[in-house]
């Protein structure tokens, strides 16, 4: 047997991962609960969004966690103008054609990268990806506690935003009574274009927690979007609150079945949760049922 | 004669809406026939006809939801056909759709204040406290869901929401739908007493008596096209009305 000051610590820092598939995972919910559909170019997304975070700091030496301010404004603009210009208007309203449109349009970033990067991963240097924080008997990694912390603070603010404001309250409308909110105004094509941009400013913030401890390359995002899919169907297909706790249980999962399975079979952890709590409750953990 | 224009007040004979030989449907089905109609201030116009007559139809290409294929929608002035729900509802043309359409995931107090969702903040608290004055029952449920409500305060909801947006004419499509008899009554009489503000009503119904008793002029539509216009009361005593309506 481990001791317990490894399991705990390995737990912790399982929730530290969990906070980035949340934050992956939450983007893709919220696109689900009010459009009802899956974004497949959610991987693409973040994989622009990395490079994006790898860019900054190449090219402009900026670091991966200040590179925020930029990359998530720029995220957010990118995922409004995906939704409102290109995959809106081309799926004309078929909830089948937006499914192929957003395929469509991660096949094509995906490849746009690959000509623009090749597929040589890359990585960013940083002073503090080593960096360990003492948090009494525990060593945690700093990386992975900026990540929880920016994870919460992110969950936060959405719920102010979904909550508190009125693009959140249209939001909320939207997502259940699309004709309801035409008829008080509300502007249903520019709704769902701001959804998609919360969506992937959540990719901008996840793209840089990620850089300082992980690599990119054109496929990178596909393997996070597994994850956070299983994440989305576990807490329940658009649920926030499901996205959130089912991303931190996943992340203690995965590093609690490292610790006794070993790392590659990490994962594996996951999909027995997944499987387990499916069979329990087939709306996921907090979904509403039909 | 004075020279001085009167501003503000439209001549009483134009009226709020006026829709002009209006056609429209779905796909290649066309609903309306060429459907003309008038609402003027301060009127309750009762539409009626029975189930797939096109009175659906008429309201949501009125408020904008559906492209109008040709004829004219004026409203307060201005040609409002083809505009998008926002720019109607904008202009003050507000539609309480049939189903009532609430949002059931957001309270009470969230679903009016939506409805001022085109209303300055400031207004938009002054409208929350009027509707509240007038639906004490909303009031004392503000924090609920709207989806755990009773019909008929949905149907409260829905109105209330409707007069959040501050319309200049309020179209209401079958208020009276699924509700019991007692309900009714105090709908037409909520109905009765928004008019009697000065709130021109465009009143769509399938429930004919009640609905002639109310509104000063009806229409009657049939396939699609108006078959009978005219005055409240006299279409009420229509022996051709009562044998196709009323089966007397």
């Amino acid at each position: 047997m481990y001791s317990p000051l490894i399991v705990a610590e390995a737990l912790l820092n399982g929730l530290m991962l969990g906070a980035v598939y949340a934050l992956v995972a939450l983007g893709l919910t919220l696109v689900y609960g009010v459009l009802h559909i899956v974004n497949f170019a959610h991987g693409a997304f973040l994989t622009v969004a990395m490079f994006g975070v790898w860019l900054a700091w190449s090219q402009l030496g900026m670091d991966p966690y200040l590179s925020m301010i930029l990359i998530v404004p720029a995220m957010a603009a990118l995922g409004y103008a995906a939704q409102r210009w290109i995959i809106g208007p081309a799926s004309r309203g078929a909830d089948n054609s937006i499914l192929l449109v957003t395929l469509g349009l991660s096949i094509i970033i995906q490849n746009g990268l690959l000509a623009l990067f090749s597929s040589d991963t890359r990585t960013i240097d940083t002073d503090y990806a080593f960096q360990v924080v003492e948090l009494g008997p525990l060593l945690l990694s700093f990386p992975r506690v900026v990540g929880l912390g920016a994870a919460l603070v992110t969950a936060v603010v959405l719920w102010v935003i979904l909550n508190r404001t009125d693009v959140g309250r249209a939001i909320r409308a939207v997502a259940r009574e699309k004709l309801g909110a035409s008829l008080v105004g509300i502007d249903v094509g520019h709704i769902y274009a701001v959804t998609f941009a919360i969506g992937s400013a959540c990719l901008g913030v996840a793209a840089a927690l990620l850089m300082p401890v992980f690599y990119v390359e054109p496929n990178t995002g596909a393997a996070f979007v597994l994850v956070a899919f299983t994440i989305v169907v576990l807490g329940g297909m658009g649920s926030v609150v499901g996205a959130l706790v089912g991303g931190l249980l996943i992340g203690v999962v995965e590093s609690a079945s490292s610790l006794w399975f070993g790392d590659s079979l990490g994962q594996i952890g996951i999909f027995l949760i997944f499987i387990a709590v499916l069979l329990i409750r087939p709306t996921g953990l907090f979904g509403a049922r039909q | 004669m004075s020279e001085v224009p009167m501003p503000a007040s439209p001549m009483p004979e134009t009226p709020m809406l006026e829709v002009a030989d209006l056609r429209a449907g779905y796909g290649e089905a066309e609903v309306l026939r060429g459907v003309s109609l008038t609402v003027g201030a301060g009127e309750i116009v009762a539409v009626l006809g029975a189930n797939g007559v096109g009175k659906t139809t008429l309201n949501m290409t009125l408020s904008g939801v559906l492209k109008p294929w040709s004829g004219a929608i004026r409203f307060n002035g201005a040609e409002i056909g083809g505009a998008k729900p926002p720019a109607v509802v904008a202009a003050g043309l507000v539609h309480v759709p049939e189903g009532r359409k609430i949002f059931p995931n957001l309270s009470v107090r969230e679903n009016l204040e939506l409805g001022g969702y085109r209303v300055s903040k400031s207004g938009r608290d002054a409208n929350l406290q009027r509707a509240f004055d007038t639906f004490p029952r909303l009031k004392e449920r503000a924090g609920q869901y709207a989806g755990t409500l009773s019909g008929g305060e949905q149907q409260m909801l829905a109105i209330g929401r409707g007069l959040m947006s501050e319309p200049k004419l309020l179209i209401l499509d079958e208020p009276s739908l699924g509700l019991s008899p007692l309900l009714v009554e105090e709908m037409f009489g909520l109905i009765a007493s928004l008019a009697r503000d000065g709130l021109p009503i465009m009143l769509v119904e399938q429930n004919v008596v009640q609905s002639l008793d109310l509104a000063s002029r009806a229409y009657i539509l049939e396939n699609g096209e108006v078959a009978m216009q005219g005055e409240a009361a006299k279409l009420a005593a229509d022996p051709e009305l009562k044998r196709a309506y009323l089966g007397l």
